[in-house]
């Protein structure tokens, strides 16, 4: 800091408590919401104190659902999510790490190619091609299986792009010193390469877990069966309701343990999170 | 294209380690892109017994569908203001954090985490809070004299599906405005300070200028954002309504292809959202090859 | 044990950039070999053909009587130590030693006999159990060394090792190298663009410029006999005066008779080049001081003569009291003249009077 203008400092602090007030507030409510009764919502306004049903609502909606929403309990749909997220996450980072490791560490033909047909895909997100995908997936039987749900989208180009990034900037004399120390390719990539890019590893988990748990309009399009919903596609069907006001306290306790596990990811892991999303931006 | 100075010589081994991902990349969008491609030239009969090629007439049926001009329009808007909205507030957010010691690194964990938030639970939260009947927003609009309601007032819904998208974008900006700054040397700072500038002039001719190829990035990312990512804000929220005043681009393929299952229309307007996607792109990646000279 | 013959041997890029232009050299056995030039030269690609890591686009390269051309790094038995060191960042100093042993299938108790001795030898025993990122320069470059020493190797090849220490330490490194070199009777292959370096170390030195060898030997006769302008002007610090005799004609110096027509070039080592008159038959240059820098025991006069381009460099024992302006005479003894043939640049001998 050039100068100390407490002024200024004030000014910042102030915008800051503003900020994050902003930036809290709608959760706050939800999660205030989720701890009244069905009733507290008749009144005319949302209750801006907690209320005593929490425990009863989250329970109800963990292990019972809402049947009229035609969702199943949120126990079963965010096991579903978990292990969306996870085989999402753990899946384009095995087959990015292993593209960029040839592209990176190896001179083929069609090698350009190959990085092209893998670039594009940036260029091609699901939502500009939902229904030929839709119908690729229905042909493969894909439809309502976890497989469906993950394996469409653990392609990735960012991820790619991530590591032969790092892969660069590697020295080119390590490989070549365990060349001369006698490991072949997968030799070094097991022993070197792998535990160099564990930190890249764990920063891309965190970012590719939260891109897994919030996909929306692929479960939607994919899964017609209850026991393949996933939690953020679920809560849309809980609020969902033509003919009277939404059971608030019911859907805000879903809407809350929805957003609860990437949340968690990212305040505990923020450093992780803070250099996955930097990097995979480069 | 760089490789290392020296390279395995296994032949089979580099085509095994691409196999996973080309597979994928090749099933699941470069076949269906294709396929979008070829079917926004054919049309259906109304009970999909024949199929016809009817060349550009997709397209021009599309361009001349006031619908799809609304919904271009609708969603040009949508995706400048959340930009704006979004990028304004994460710059001031990261300049006052920027300024902090002490508290910096709480202030940024406060203020990161609804990126983590997904846009239709984004979305859900705010109308939970604009809802016209118990919500906290429109009951304080009402003492002022305002009548909120975002399932009549065509304004009204534009401005809660803006707020619900720039909130959850926030933390994205914010994370590489501060970034940016934290990257400018302190040098630079001291010598606009010696030549007499203070923080409120430094900030406006040394910083922002410094910070412009964050921003111009930021730009770009929050349309792609604003365009594509925000499908379940708008399914959460509106659903497109009222009057289609917010029935953005990816909404109304969605809708058209996949609840109207008109096949033609559906693939043209895909193919339209890839060349947009395309240009963004490359507009991104220029500027990235740009920075790179620096 | 084993010698290194390498027979015109070339290297052309994909781009057709001709790194190395056909080059016959013989390492014998045991000995250290240092190429030395110019960055650019081929030096370091040459070294890396021996090592595996560039392919040989025609030649041969024999380690110990077997053409090598098409085996991997691996299988030449070679050992190579970095500019950069090259250690395994996540592997403590332990495992990076004993990795290339275990990757041959060393066996365990062996592989712990070969790091303690290479360790003590090096005096890295207390570092063994920690990450090269916490050892000082001078330490990993030990490592980077002991990785070397552990593999009991055919040859060792050096790329610049010695680069990125600091002037200090690299001068006791460099003794350190010679040392271990003399005790393992290894064969090894050392590149620097350091003359310094080059002089101290080799057994031969072989002096390259642009993919070529321009002349080898041994460094003093090296030093004492450039046979090229480049090679006179590369080895030695301050470099060989090169004057054009032109120059020297036109301000009027007696040039013995013996000089060969065909000389262009003049070249003066500046420790040949002394203040007062000595015995022997000798040329005189009236010239006057430009410049002193006192270096302690020696000092360095920096002469302008009229009509010379470039000042000629004296170096002369103990503190030299001029001031800038003060007259001198400068003598070179004619059997200390080097003579270089005008279109070629390479050496021709002085016609010594029988």
């Amino acid at each position: 800091m050039v100068e100390n203008r407490p002024f200024l400092t004030f000014l910042s602090h102030l915008v800051l408590i503003a900020g994050v007030f902003v930036v809290a507030f709608p959760v706050y409510l939800a999660f205030i919401a989720s701890t009244h009764g069905p009733t507290d919502f008749l009144s005319g306004l949302i209750p801006l104190l907690p209320g005593p049903h929490m425990i009863e609502n989250y329970s109800t909606m963990l292990t019972e659902g809402v049947s009229t929403g035609g969702a199943p309990p949120l126990g079963t749909m965010m096991w579903n999510s978990l292990i969306m997220a996870l085989t999402i996450a753990i899946g384009k980072i095995a087959i990015s790490i292993l593209s960029a490791f040839a592209i990176v560490y190896f001179r083929f033909p069609f090698r350009q190619t190959v990085f092209w047909a893998i670039f594009i895909t940036l260029m091609l997100p699901v939502e500009v091609r939902i229904l030929p995908t839709f119908e690729v997936v229905a042909n493969l039987k894909m439809l309502n299986s976890y497989a469906g749900l993950t394996i469409p989208l653990i392609a990735s180009a960012t991820a790619t792009f991530l590591f032969r990034q790092f892969f660069l900037t590697v020295p080119d004399e390590l490989m070549e010193a365990a060349r001369v120390d006698g490991a072949g390719a997968l030799k070094f990539f097991r022993d070197i390469l792998l535990p160099l890019s564990l930190t890249n590893i764990a920063a891309l988990f965190v970012i590719l877990f939260i891109y897994g748990w919030n996909q929306y309009l692929w479960p939607l399009l994919i899964t017609t069966d209850a026991d393949y919903y996933t939690i953020v596609m679920g809560i849309k069907r809980l609020a969902d309701v033509t003919d009277a006001e939404p059971k608030w306290n019911l859907v805000m306790s879903a809407t809350v343990l929805a957003m609860l596990p990437p949340v968690l990811v990212v305040i505990f892991m923020q450093r992780l999170f803070v250099k996955g999303l930097v990097e995979t931006e480069k | 294209m760089q490789t290392k100075r020296t390279t395995f010589t296994n032949r089979g081994l580099p085509y095994a380690l691409v196999l996973p991902q080309l597979a994928i990349t090749a099933i699941f969008f470069l076949w269906p892109a294709g396929q979008a491609f070829y079917q926004s030239f054919l049309r259906q009969d109304a009970f999909g017994f024949r199929t016809t090629f009817v060349w550009l007439d997709n397209y021009e049926r599309l361009f001349a569908d006031p619908s799809y001009l609304n919904s271009l329009w609708v969603t040009a808007i949508f995706a400048i203001s959340t930009t704006v909205v979004s990028i304004g507030l994460a710059l001031a957010l990261a300049a006052a954090v920027d300024r902090m010691i002490r508290s910096a690194r709480a202030y940024t964990t406060l203020l990161v985490w609804p990126y983590a938030v997904a846009p239709v639970v984004a979305g859900i939260l705010w109308w939970f809070m604009f809802n016209p009947t118990i919500g906290i927003l429109p009951y304080i609009l009402d003492q002022f004299g305002y009548d909120w309601n975002h399932s009549l007032s065509r304004l009204d819904a534009m401005v809660l599906i803006v707020l619900a998208a720039s909130w959850k974008q926030i933390s994205y900006n914010f994370l590489f405005f501060l970034a940016g700054l934290q990257s400018i040397p302190h040098s630079l700072t001291e010598a606009a300070a010696i030549d007499g500038a203070g923080p409120v002039k430094r900030f406006f001719t040394i910083i922002l200028p410094l910070l412009s190829p964050t921003t111009f990035f930021l730009m770009v990312v929050n349309v792609v954002y604003a365009m594509f990512d925000t499908f379940g804000i708008v399914h959460g929220t509106t659903e497109g309504g009222p009057a289609q005043s917010t029935n953005i681009l990816v909404y109304k393929v969605y809708n058209d292809g996949f609840i109207g299952l008109n096949l033609g229309s559906s693939a043209a307007q895909s193919v339209v959202l890839m060349s947009i996607v395309v240009t963004l792109t490359v507009i991104q990646f220029r500027y990235i090859e740009r920075r790179v000279e620096y | 044990m084993a010698g290194i013959e390498i027979k015109n041997v070339r290297k052309t890029y994909a781009g057709g950039v001709e790194a190395i232009k056909g080059i016959d050299l013989t390492i014998p056995d045991g000995k250290l070999v240092v190429l030395v030039g110019p960055s650019g030269c081929g030096k370091s690609t040459l070294l890396r053909m021996i090592a595996g890591l560039e392919t040989i686009t025609d030649g041969t390269i024999e380690i110990g009587d077997k053409v090598v051309n098409k085996l991997e790094p691996a299988e030449r038995d070679i050992a190579m130590v970095f500019q950069n060191y090259a250690l395994y960042p996540h592997m403590s100093v332990r495992g990076n030693l004993a990795y290339g042993l275990k990757n041959r299938g060393t066996p365990k108790v062996e592989i712990a006999e070969r790091i303690e001795e290479a360790a003590r030898i090096l005096e890295i025993t207390p570092f063994l159990d920690r990450k090269p990122r916490q050892l000082s320069g001078g330490q990993r470059q030990r490592v980077a060394m002991g990785r070397a020493i552990v593999r009991q190797p055919k040859a060792f090849l050096f790329d610049e090792p010695l680069s990125n220490l600091d002037a200090k330490l690299r001068g006791h490194m460099r003794v350190e190298i010679r040392r271990l070199q003399r005790t393992f009777k290894t064969t090894a292959v050392y590149v620097t663009h350091d003359q310094l370096e080059a002089m101290t170390l080799a057994d031969k030195l072989v002096v390259m410029n642009a993919g070529r060898i321009e002349q080898m030997g041994k460094p003093l006769d090296v030093y004492a006999n450039p046979q090229s302008l480049f090679v006179a002007a590369f080895m030695g610090s301050p470099g060989m005066n090169l004057i054009a005799v032109g120059e020297l004609q036109a301000l009027g110096v007696g040039l013995p008779d013996a000089i060969p027509a065909s000389t262009g070039t003049l070249g003066l080592r500046p420790e040949d080049v002394t203040l007062e008159a000595p015995a022997e038959p000798h040329i005189v240059i009236d010239a006057s001081l430009d410049a002193v820098e006192l270096v302690g025991s020696e000092s360095l006069v920096y002469a302008r003569a009229q009509g010379i381009e470039k000042d000629i460099v004296v170096r002369t024992p103990g503190i030299h009291p001029g001031e800038p302006g003060d007259a001198l005479t400068l003598h070179v003894a004619h059997s200390a003249l080097h003579c270089f043939e005008q279109t070629t640049g390479r050496k021709v001998e002085i016609q010594r009077a029988a």
